[in-house]
């Protein structure tokens, strides 16, 4: 789960990492009077989440607070990479001498959290990365033990930061790690971390992305989910239980297993068709949960085909058929529906669906290619 | 021959009271798994499936009375990383973990600590391990593989049964199958997998599948070039995948334009690795 920048400063700031005075707002005029509040100039910040605002022109700097007014309006009616900004943030603006990059996340192949900095911050740190690896500084942290001082302080050195500020930024470091510990966070970024003319060290921009796996954890992390940012369907998913992704093509899958979910799009492509979504039902639906994947696939107006794709294991065939014959009776979907059913109960499930006009086949790929053909067909 | 389980195996079942772990014992056992003993915290002293399988309060407990040699998880996420510290910490060198969704804070955490300990983990979030006719740990079905010489290893469970079962209707039988997970930290990768099934005289050939996301294939794919001689293929899911969406798997996430499924055929393919267009047609690049 992404966070807004405004939710991931705010979240820094409660662990002593410094943050510029600001508030966020949903109209132009909310955006003057915290303008008007802070005084002096201000940077008006469209929240969306993705990256590239800046150069979207989502982010500006005012003079005044009516120029914020103005500038708020704009913004606000801006859509940034297919995301309608909804929110501005509404900061101080910093006298920058300096932009550095620090960020926490996961390095999956060391199973060990890895920090990272580089003295060329207030850019794109993969593009960093990629043309000058060279000045960025990687640091793994053992899990048992957490950061360390002297890890903060190896880093300090490493990217020439005067020794004036060292004690800060190990306590903002140390902030950093206690926000991404704590949130369990994949990604805790400050880009950039500036020092200011006045001789501050102030996180100018967070980003941060939660683990999914640990929002049962984290129910104050969860209520800040911005549903504004993501298509209704995988919304009314995440509810049932149901992993699903939205895609562009037109026929709709419901597979169980992840893996085989993936495989069941693969291969649709494969023989010439596309896959209007990703959609795992996991191990051991039942009905209910069936009936609401075959809702949310068939919401799509796109959709002209759907494949339905169960190796039974845990998942019972005949409780998936059972799911399939619930939901039809309430959608009354008009377009064309490829079943295979293989594994535990399938039998039982393929005589439950003996009646219900449906295409069977055998195979994953005679499905598959059933699938494109009903589709191409409508 | 073959690796991690068969006939010796003595198994214990972490949360073995509760739903999945209970359904699940009672097929392992009925595969013919020796099921030693089982552990729920507060229900030691009880037993299961008619008096054959004696529960305990804890892992310690059970090694002591039963000498359990592999452990199998089935308990909630937010109780599994205990157990696998549990586990490791009661001295079991074989610890299969079954369950789903555990935060991958907590993997770094198990992973770091178990590596001291020199114990293999198997998983989480993966199907487990099967023997065809000797043992089954986990929950992959039994009547989809049958006794064979090839070995399977895969981060993924249903698409591992289509390919065990497709090798099954064509008569070809496998020595072991095990299920890695799909999670981004884990405890066995396909490289230790590779190099048991290399070593493994039962085992003449290894069939690898692998999905998007992360650089796993891609290391495999430089092992099997130096130090493999017996044959691999393979197949990789999420070609379609867009960047940036978890496909499901917490692992199976294209990130930073890394972890591409058309990174990992490269790979393969350059190491002398025959990849399947689509799982079904395995079998035949196995003959």
């Amino acid at each position: 789960m992404k966070l807004h920048e405004y939710q991931s400063k705010q979240l820094f700031s409660k662990y002593g990492v410094p943050i510029p005075k600001g508030r966020v707002a949903a109209t132009a005029s909310e955006a003057k009077q915290i303008a008007e509040e802070l005084g002096g100039r201000v940077v008006i910040k469209s929240q969306v989440l993705v990256g590239g605002r800046g150069k979207a022109g989502g982010i500006k700097v005012a003079k005044d607070p009516n120029e914020a007014e103005t500038l708020a309006t704009h913004i606000l009616a801006m859509t940034i990479k297919g995301l309608p900004v909804r929110k501005v943030l509404v900061d101080e603006a910093a006298d920058i001498a300096q932009e550095i990059y620090l960020g926490i996340t996961n390095d999956r192949a060391a199973k060990k959290p890895i920090i990272m900095a580089s003295a060329a911050g207030g850019v794109d740190i993969e593009e960093v990365a990629a043309t000058t690896p060279e000045k960025i500084v990687k640091i793994h942290v053992d899990p048992l033990l957490g950061l360390r001082d002297y890890q903060a302080r190896d880093i300090a050195a490493f990217i020439d930061l005067p020794r004036d500020y060292w004690r800060d930024f190990g306590r903002i470091a140390n902030g950093l790690w206690q926000a991404y510990l704590a949130n369990d966070a994949t990604l805790a970024e400050i880009n950039p971390l500036v020092i200011t003319r006045d001789k501050r060290l102030v996180a100018l921009d967070g980003k941060m992305l939660i683990d999914d796996n640990a929002l049962f954890r984290h129910s104050d992390l969860a209520e800040m989910r911005d549903l504004d940012e993501e298509a209704p369907a995988e919304t009314e998913a995440r509810k049932y239980g149901l992993s699903f992704i939205k895609l562009d093509g037109n026929i709709g899958c419901m597979v169980n297993g992840a893996g085989l979910a993936m495989t069941s799009m693969d291969i649709l492509k494969l023989f010439g068709g596309e896959p209007a979504n990703f959609l795992d039902i996991g191990g051991g639906a039942g009905a209910e949960k069936v009936a609401a994947a075959m809702r949310i696939i068939l919401s799509d107006p796109n959709v002209k085909a759907v494949l339905y794709n169960i190796f039974g294991g845990i998942t019972r065939c005949d409780e998936v058929a059972r799911g399939i014959l619930a939901a039809m009776e309430e959608v009354k979907p008009k377009v064309p529906m490829v079943v295979r059913l293989v594994g535990t109960n399938a039998e039982e499930g393929r005589q439950l669906l003996a009646d219900a006009n449906m295409i069977t086949a055998e195979t994953l790929a005679d499905a598959a290619q059933k699938a494109v053909a009903a589709a191409q067909a409508a | 021959m073959s690796i991690l389980v068969n006939k010796d195996t003595r198994l214990l079942v972490q949360g073995i009271t509760g739903n999945e772990g209970l359904f699940h014992t009672t097929q392992m056992v009925a595969y013919g798994t020796n099921v030693v003993a089982g552990v729920t915290p507060g229900k030691g002293g009880e037993w299961v499936l008619e008096g054959k399988v004696p529960v305990f309060d804890s892992v310690k407990i059970a090694v002591d009375a039963t000498e359990a040699n592999a452990a199998v998880i089935f308990v909630p996420a937010r109780f599994a990383p205990d157990a696998m510290f549990e586990a490791a910490d009661a001295g079991i060198p074989l610890i299969v973990c079954i369950t789903e969704g555990i935060p991958v804070q907590d993997m770094m955490r198990v992973r770091n600590y178990l590596d001291q300990k020199k114990v293999r983990l198997v998983g989480p979030n993966c199907p487990g391990l099967l023997t065809p006719g000797e043992a089954k740990v986990g929950i992959i079905p039994g009547n989809i593989a049958i006794p064979g010489n090839v070995g399977v290893v895969s981060r993924s469970g249903t698409l591992t049964y289509e390919v065990l079962y497709a090798m099954k209707n064509v008569g070809m039988g496998a020595s072991t199958c095990v299920g890695i997970g799909g999670d981004p930290v884990n405890g066995t990768n396909f490289i230790d997998v590779l190099q048991m099934f290399e070593h493994d005289p039962q085992t003449e050939k290894v069939v690898m599948i692998g999905e998007i996301g992360g650089t796993d294939e891609e290391k495999a794919a430089e092992f099997i070039a130096n130090k493999m001689t017996k044959p691999v293929v393979s197949f990789i899911a999420g070609q379609t995948a867009p960047p940036g969406k978890r496909m499901g798997h917490a692992g199976a996430i294209i990130e930073g334009g890394a972890g591409t499924a058309s990174d990992k055929i490269a790979a393969l393919t350059a190491a002398g690795v025959r990849v399947a267009k689509h799982p079904e047609e395995i079998p035949s690049l196995l003959k």
